[in-house]
């Protein structure tokens, strides 16, 4: 079976930039890091967000509260996704109450995530406003749902994926485009 | 009344050590003349009965017709009818009816159905205390002259040790066996299956085999007190026939059945708590099932009978602890044995039949047991390889609990003759 | 679509180690849910399932009801009496009404030993047996387990004692499957007239003295006694029970490492266990209740995905 081909799309130096320019973007929109959450998406969007965190940390010397969402039983698929997924922790450092949150992912594909990260947020209180900070936006939206900060804009043909590496899981940071397996 | 020629049989009669391939005639209802090549006479029903045994007509010593009362669940009718086409050409009914079956008129009553059903013999058994009580002795003398052939309170236990000599010492004057079902109320109370790995695991409560063995030795001290004749129903344990062989080694009328499921099943039947494994005495472990093995070979144990016990279908859908006691079997009995003792070479077909046929025919004092010539022609036929699968469904008893549904077993009834007629004949 | 369950949950005895870790990895970050201002999560919205509790118990069926409604389920509860007397509607029938009125799930608690499975064989629905007979109460078999797993750090090689009449408890049955798959050392304890006579093939060790079982243990659960027991004449007394086999502050003092102390529930305090180890520091009973609402909502989840009722409205959705 020939292995499918690759193409990285951002290298882990190139992960830092992107990184490091979301993490302005965000404080720029906020008018600095006053009541400022970041909620990272489980798995991998919390560790995004505690790299965007970090950068803040440098930038404006603020230590940012990070939290992690797991949307597992929020999915709008759950009867038809097969054997029941895996549920991971959800644990959120501060009240959300009047808060300005920003939700981390690595990538945005349907919106469907966001629409269950957004059900879940709504249970644990009323935020001041909720914004959305992505890695990598691949299009391919099923709701209406927009990012307001994206890293990298990634166009993905038929039947190819977008995988996004961190250091802590994969070993490196890097985001790779995964072409159409060879049949 | 036809002729019947049975025609190139294996004629096995071990109470005339004869077992040799022949011809058996059969004329105005009894046995004309038995091997050999026999010229039939002009009209008379041919019946090949090559590579099939021709043997004396089993005769069961314990089932439960459950008429008068029952009749929802079995009739006499049903019931006989059930028996033939087991092979059984005469069964005993006990007496757990409802009404008991303790005084002579209902002996009477059992009697006429029997004969009504035209079918196998039945001979009534007596209950030993009005009502199955446990507190009085019934009238032994009217019932047996009425037709009783001997006396139990079977589906429960003597439990008064004082009763069960004295109806020991009572039945002498009659010369009719006592049948005792062992059990131990207080040991086996509320249990659903044998005490064990098993019914630790399933959560039921277990009745231990001390709960039979404890009253098959009451049993067996009080007949050598007495010198009575004690048959000890359905014995199911190693400790059991170790103790029947004690009191036979010491010359003490002690006689003993056991049942085909005890010769074969064992309490891993309970497992997924399928009702129809559940009866009294329970299913045991496999050493107690080859002991009980053993002992039918080494005639210990000495006659085999089937404990039919009827269920109605609705009684046997429920929880494991709430359903009754009890499986059927007179149509199952004969597979079940060869299958799982004649066909790997713990008995011959011989001892079998001794089992089945001559021993019961003995002990309880009865007609038949035998292919004399001269006798009524209680005649079974049967073929010791023929395989097929259990199908209650198809059964003449009205029942349809037994732990073999599904099964493929080995030795099927092909004919059933009593007093020279064809009451069974398989695929008829 | 397949459950990693199966269509039931019935007991501990035929699961997998493999089940059953992901039975305790799914309650662990559920149990969350029970500490947010709103304790409800959607996934199971629209499933019906049924409380069916042929026997009464307070804090089995509060719990159950919690966690079916922290998941959005929709629950009924049927509390049926039953009476030797009048036993009313067979379980068969009962069995058929429920499958009739497209029950998604079922929770049954019955007397009879088998009776959780009786019903699983009858029915569609998904089965989960919060108690039958003596045989199995598996959810309560897990919440232990994660309450050990949490304390302890791992189950593997630890020694667990149960304690109490052992021989009518579906409790300790059900903790000695789930023990010996994960790796314990089990251990038993408790007047021999308490114990199944075949207790040592089931893979435990017997301790006929608390005194040997609080210095062997790791943790002790204790199984309430009850006075029914005494009645029967299993015991003498509970005053002798108490004296001989209580677990007591002064006998646990005088173990040689910190023995966790479990109780299923309810308690009879200065029997089986006296009130100051009940709420002394080594007791993680309440734990216990905590984890037991975080474990069912994760049974719920695990078996909901094989639900035909619900597959169907889906499919309705999609």
């Amino acid at each position: 079976m020939a292995t499918p081909t690759s193409t990285v799309v951002l290298s882990a130096r190139a992960v830092e930039r992107t990184v490091s320019r979301m993490a302005d973007e965000i404080i720029e929109r906020n008018d600095g890091t006053e009541r400022l959450v970041l909620v990272g998406i489980q798995r991998r969007g919390v560790q995004i967000a505690s790299r965007i965190a970090a950068v803040i940390k440098s930038r404006e010397g603020a230590d940012v509260p990070i939290g992690a969402l797991d949307i597992t039983l929020y999915r709008d698929d759950l009867q038809t996704v097969g054997p029941r997924p895996v549920v991971g922790k959800t644990h959120l450092p501060v009240g959300i109450e009047g808060m300005h949150v920003v939700i981390v992912d690595d990538v945005l594909f349907t919106g469907r995530t966001i629409r269950a990260a957004l059900d879940e947020l709504a249970d644990f209180g009323r935020p001041a406003r909720v914004g959305l900070a992505v890695l990598v936006d691949r299009g391919g939206r099923e709701l209406p749902i927009q990012p307001d900060v994206v890293g990298k804009h990634v166009d993905v043909p038929a039947g190819a994926r977008v995988d996004v590496s961190v250091v802590e899981f994969d070993g490196k940071d890097e985001v790779v485009l995964v072409a159409p397996e060879a049949s | 009344m036809s002729d019947i020629l049975l025609k190139g049989g294996r004629l096995v009669d071990p109470s005339s050590n004869l077992d040799a391939v022949g011809d058996l005639l059969v004329r105005d209802g009894r046995i004309e003349s038995i091997g050999g090549t026999i010229a039939g006479p002009d009209g008379a029903t041919v019946i090949d009965c090559a590579g099939q045994v021709v043997a004396p007509g089993f005769i069961d010593v314990h089932c439960h017709l459950r008429e008068p009362g029952r009749e929802d669940v079995e009739t006499i009718a049903s019931g006989a009818r059930a028996a033939a086409a087991g092979g059984f050409t005469a069964v005993c009914a006990m007496p757990n009816t409802d009404p008991v079956t303790d005084n002579q008129a209902a002996v009477g009553f059992v009697l006429k159905q029997g004969r009504a059903a035209n079918s196998a013999r039945v001979y009534p058994i007596g209950a030993i205390s009005i009502g199955q009580k446990g507190e009085r002795l019934a009238e032994f003398g009217e019932m047996v002259g009425a037709g009783a052939v001997a006396v139990s309170d079977d589906g429960k236990p003597v439990v008064s040790s004082q009763l069960m000599r004295t109806a020991l010492e009572y039945a002498r004057t009659f010369g009719i066996p006592v049948a005792d079902h062992c059990e131990d109320p207080t040991l086996a109370l509320g249990g659903a299956m044998n005490e064990g790995i098993v019914s630790a695991r399933l959560g039921l409560k277990g009745i231990p085999s001390e709960a039979e063995e404890i009253m098959a030795i009451r049993d067996i001290l009080l007949a050598r007190r007495t010198g009575g004749h004690v048959h000890l129903c359905h014995m199911s344990t190693r400790g059991s026939v170790e103790l029947i062989r004690w009191g036979k080694d010491r010359g003490i009328k002690v006689t003993a059945e056991a049942c085909p499921h005890h010769l074969s099943l064992t309490e891993d039947e309970c497992e997924g708590y399928d009702t129809n494994a559940k009866m009294n005495p329970p299913l045991r472990t496999a050493d107690d099932v080859r002991a009980v093995q053993e002992a039918v070979k080494d005639g210990t144990i000495d006659v085999i009978a089937t404990d039919h016990a009827p269920h109605h279908y609705d009684e046997k859908e429920r929880e494991f602890s709430d359903a009754p006691n009890g499986i059927i079997g007179l149509e199952t009995a004969l597979a079940v044995n060869v299958t799982w003792l004649v066909a790997p070479g713990i008995l011959s077909v011989s001892t079998l039949i001794e089992k089945m046929s001559c021993g019961p025919a003995r002990l309880f004092h009865l007609p038949g047991g035998n292919l004399r010539k001269g006798t009524a022609a209680d005649v079974t036929v049967f073929d010791p390889a023929a395989a097929w699968t259990v199908d209650p469904a198809t059964f003449r008893t009205k029942g349809r609990n037994t732990p073999y549904a599904g099964r493929t077993l080995t030795g099927r009834v092909r004919c059933t003759l009593v007093d020279g007629s064809i009451v069974y004949q398989q695929g008829v | 679509m397949s459950s990693p369950l199966g269509k039931d949950l019935l007991g501990l005895e035929h699961l997998s180690a493999e089940q059953i870790n992901l039975v305790l990895d799914t309650a662990e970050p559920l149990k969350e849910i029970s500490e947010r201002a709103i304790k409800k999560v959607p996934t199971l919205r629209g499933a019906t399932i049924v409380n069916l509790f042929f026997e009464a118990s307070t804090r089995t069926r509060t719990s159950f009801e919690f966690a079916e409604k922290r998941m959005s389920a929709d629950t009924v509860n049927i509390a049926i009496a039953a009476s030797s007397v009048s036993k009313g509607e067979t379980l068969v029938d009962t069995a058929r009404n429920l499958e009739a009125m497209k029950i998604d799930m079922v929770v049954i608690r019955h007397q009879s030993s088998g009776a959780a499975r009786f019903l699983a064989e009858r029915i569609e629905s998904n089965v989960i047996n919060a108690g039958d007979g003596t045989h199995e109460h598996p959810t309560q078999g897990l919440l232990d387990l994660l309450t050990l797993r949490q304390n302890l750090g791992t189950l593997q090689g630890k020694r667990v004692c149960i304690c109490g009449d052992v021989l009518h408890s579906r409790v300790a049955r059900s903790n000695i499957w789930g023990l010996t798959k994960l790796g314990a050392e089990v251990a038993v304890c408790g007047p021999r007239s308490l114990l199944p006579n075949a207790i040592e093939q089931m893979g435990v060790h017997v301790f006929d003295r608390i005194e040997q079982a609080i210095e062997w243990a790791d943790a002790l659960n204790i199984l309430r006694l009850q006075l029914e027991r005494m009645q029967a004449g299993y015991i003498p007394s509970l005053r002798e029970y108490n004296r001989v086999f209580g677990v007591t502050r002064e006998r646990l003092d005088r173990a040689p490492r910190d023995v966790l102390i479990l109780h299923p529930g309810p308690m009879n305090r200065g029997v089986e266990i006296d009130s100051d180890v009940a709420d002394g520091p080594h007791s993680v009973i309440l734990e216990q209740v905590t984890n037991g609402v975080a474990v069912r909502m994760a049974v719920l989840y695990l078996l909901a995905g094989n639900s035909p009722h619900l597959a169907d409205a889906a499919k309705g959705n999609a």
